[in-house]
């Protein structure tokens, strides 16, 4: 029998037709919604006379464009109002199995309430209006992001239609050093390959580092899978997948549970199963990374400097370090360890789960903010994770130490809320994108790990976390 | 969605490479539950020398004169050249809407990213993947060529310069095929409704723990 990789059985199993040429209609099990990419889809819906065709699949929240503070004063914008209303009016006339509107006690990042409610389960294929779709992978499933005409399509149809990707394998061995995370894997996995490097891919991540990883930092890892440009990212399956995914609300239990559990035990690839292309690292050699530009791919490491583009040969690629260093405000050949910050954002789909911010609280505790930094948050990827974290009592390590302590959602990632950089604010960032006014007009945003931004909360500037170990 | 119909343009070049959706149209403008109205807002923190929100009367704001689009030259363009990985970032479908609303109907490059470039089509915007080599050529002829136009027939599959060059393109029958004729992809998929059943059904007996 030919060896099959986890995503030739992911694909398999959910293609309803396939055409010669290769288009295949694929089946939809879990569809997230939230405000900012359904209401067109649920207008177009209307128009067309459609109804949704298994509104049981459909997992809902708003969370791109709520605010994370005075929750009691509702949503003071009011575009960004009318569109969370319109998706609770979708939501009334059209149905889901679970909806987790403003305010409600498990409202979250569409990202974190997947996983920790179960609506997200191997073996599935879990799509969303949200390019950050990939993070569910790390389920063993076949998770990836789509468009308003797609959410559109699934809503009306259960299915999308598409081709089969290439495949990659991204695979780690070895041990990671003390203080290097999932995020710094990832970053230098897009160093390396760049942020187009694994488009028109669905890339496995592999190898003893990513076994030894916990689910969360999994999900850290798929999720960043999209900013190498990936259709989607997954990891297989394995006891830790298992030992996350009981008791879960919507997990199955019982009999139901063990004919479950062998099922997703098929779901790894097989010894000798083909990848289109593979890549290799270190586990050993990542260390911790801090990104200098306005690119995921424009990345060091924090004993690293920021480049100099005269040192580069390729004339656009100069062009471009010299666009995003102008952007970014920073001078050539500069120790990423002396550039001071002025803000400080915890929190996203990529890190905002209870294990990052043990990780946060475990550097800031008993110190404070620096002088310098005007603001440093903490935002909870959900209502679940905000109640974990303050019944163990990191709020009171944040508070201490100077953060403010807010309620979830996507916050400062995007700042389509409140929370957002002034210009020419530079922002340690817990994040995924450091686009160009990404967290704000003319902001400029270093991605890194939770712990990584809580150091340099304290230190008023990047540190190496693994000079505090 | 609209049928594509194959249609010279004026080409306006956007030299930079890794454009992605957060400069196509920028957050707080997704908070529109509308499908139309972004074209105005298209590149909006290059385009504009102030700070753009919603709601605000974009005829009267100061255009940045720098940015490409602004010069008098590339005024009316309907085609865009650009660099590689085209579009990268968010699954956002207002980029194509705002890309198409502004006028263009077709953008050229060496590569996109995949969401977007799905979000393209859908939408019934062309995106043409070209080598890398032959787009900087074209940039190189249109950045010194005032009123550079270029013709795209689908149909053909080519790209002829004002120079009668032809250039040739791959593109996905499927996706030739939608645009071409301005299908409705949920109706064709509809089509196909007992197919859906049958699996459907088949799926919840063997996997029935997708359906508590
Ligand atoms: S946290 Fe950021 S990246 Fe994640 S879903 Fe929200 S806006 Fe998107």
């Amino acid at each position: 029998m030919q060896a099959l990789s986890l995503y030739d059985k992911l694909w398999a199993s959910h293609v309803v037709r396939q055409d010669a040429d290769g288009t295949a209609l694929i089946y939809i099990d879990r569809h997230l919604v939230h405000e900012v990419t359904s209401p067109q889809a649920y207008e177009g819906l209307k128009l067309a006379g459609r109804k949704p065709w298994r509104v049981q699949s459909i997992v809902a929240t708003a969370d791109h464009n709520t605010p994370t503070k005075d929750w009691d004063q509702g949503i003071k914008d009011p575009i960004a109002r009318l569109q969370v209303e319109t998706l609770n009016a979708n939501i009334k006339e059209y149905g889901a199995l679970r909806f987790y509107p403003f305010r409600d006690e498990n409202q979250g990042i569409v990202h974190v309430i997947g996983p920790e409610s179960g609506a997200t389960l191997p073996g599935m294929t879990v799509v969303c209006g949200d390019s950050h779709t990939s993070t569910h992978g790390a389920f063993g499933c076949l998770a990836f992001g789509i468009g308003t005409s797609e959410v559109e399509h699934v809503l009306a149809t259960q299915c999308l239609v598409t081709k089969k990707a290439r495949s990659m394998q991204v695979c780690v061995e070895g041990e990671l050093g003390a203080g290097v995370t999932a995020k710094d894997i990832a970053l230098a996995v897009i160093g390396k390959i760049g942020t187009a490097g694994a488009t028109g891919h669905a890339v496995e991540f592999t190898g003893s580092a990513i076994r030894a990883l916990s689910m969360e930092a999994r999900m850290t890892l798929c999720n960043m899978a999209i900013e190498a440009g990936a259709r989607a990212g997954m990891v297989a399956v394995d006891d830790a997948t298992l030992a996350y995914v009981k008791g879960r609300p919507l997990a199955p239990s019982g009999a139901m549970w063990d004919a479950a559990v062998k099922y997703w035990r098929t779901l790894t690839s097989d010894a000798g199963a083909k990848f289109d292309t593979t890549v290799t690292l270190a586990a050993a050699d990542v260390k911790p990374q801090v990104t200098w530009g306005t690119s995921p791919q424009m990345v060091t490491t924090i004993d690293g400097r920021v480049p100099d583009p005269q040192q580069e040969a390729d004339a656009v690629k100069r062009e471009g370090i010299t666009r995003a260093l102008n952007y970014m405000g920073l001078k050539a050949n500069t120790p990423m360890t002396e550039i001071a910050i002025d803000k400080v954002f915890i929190g996203s789909c990529t890190n905002s789960r209870i294990e990052d911010l043990r990780a946060a609280a475990a550097v800031v505790r008993g110190k404070k903010v620096a002088a310098n930094v005007k603001l440093a948050l903490v935002v909870p990827g959900s209502g679940l994770v905000k109640r974990q974290a303050e019944s163990e009592g990191l709020d009171q390590v944040f508070v201490a130490a100077g953060f403010e302590w807010r309620e979830p959602g996507c916050s400062m990632c995007l700042g389509m809320n409140d929370d957002q950089l002034a210009p020419g604010e530079r922002c340690a960032s817990t994040s995924n994108r450091n686009f160009e006014g990404r967290q704000g007009p003319g902001g400029r945003t270093h991605l890194v790990s939770p712990a990584m931004a809580a150091a340099a909360a304290v230190a008023g500037h990047f540190v190496d976390v693994r000079e505090l170990h | 969605m609209e049928k594509f119909v194959s249609r010279e343009g004026l080409v306006a070049p956007l030299d930079r490479s890794n454009v992605d959706t957060d400069a196509i149209i920028p957050k707080q403008f997704l908070k529109s539950i509308k499908r139309v109205g972004y074209g105005p807002n298209l590149f909006d923190e290059w385009r504009y020398l102030d700070h753009g929100e919603p709601g605000m009367d974009n005829s009267k704001r100061p255009l940045n004169p720098d940015f490409i689009l602004n010069a008098p030259r590339y005024r009316g363009a309907q085609i865009l050249l650009a660099r590689e990985n085209f579009g990268c970032g968010s699954s956002r479908e207002h980029a194509p809407w705002a890309i198409s609303q502004y006028g263009f109907q077709a953008v050229i490059a060496p590569s996109y990213a995949d969401i977007f470039f799905s979000n393209s089509f859908k939408n019934g915007l062309l995106l043409i993947k070209l080598e890398a080599q032959i787009v900087d050529r074209l940039f190189k002829e249109t950045q010194s060529t005032p009123g550079y136009r270029l013709a795209i027939d689908l149909q053909e599959q080519s790209v002829t310069t004002p120079g009668g060059e032809v250039i040739k393109f791959e593109i996905d029958p499927f996706l030739k095929h939608c645009l071409i004729n301005g299908l409705d992809e949920i109706g064709l998929t509809l089509e196909h409704a007992e197919e859906i059943r049958v699996y459907e059904a088949q799926r919840k007996k063997q996997q029935p723990w997708l359906y508590i």
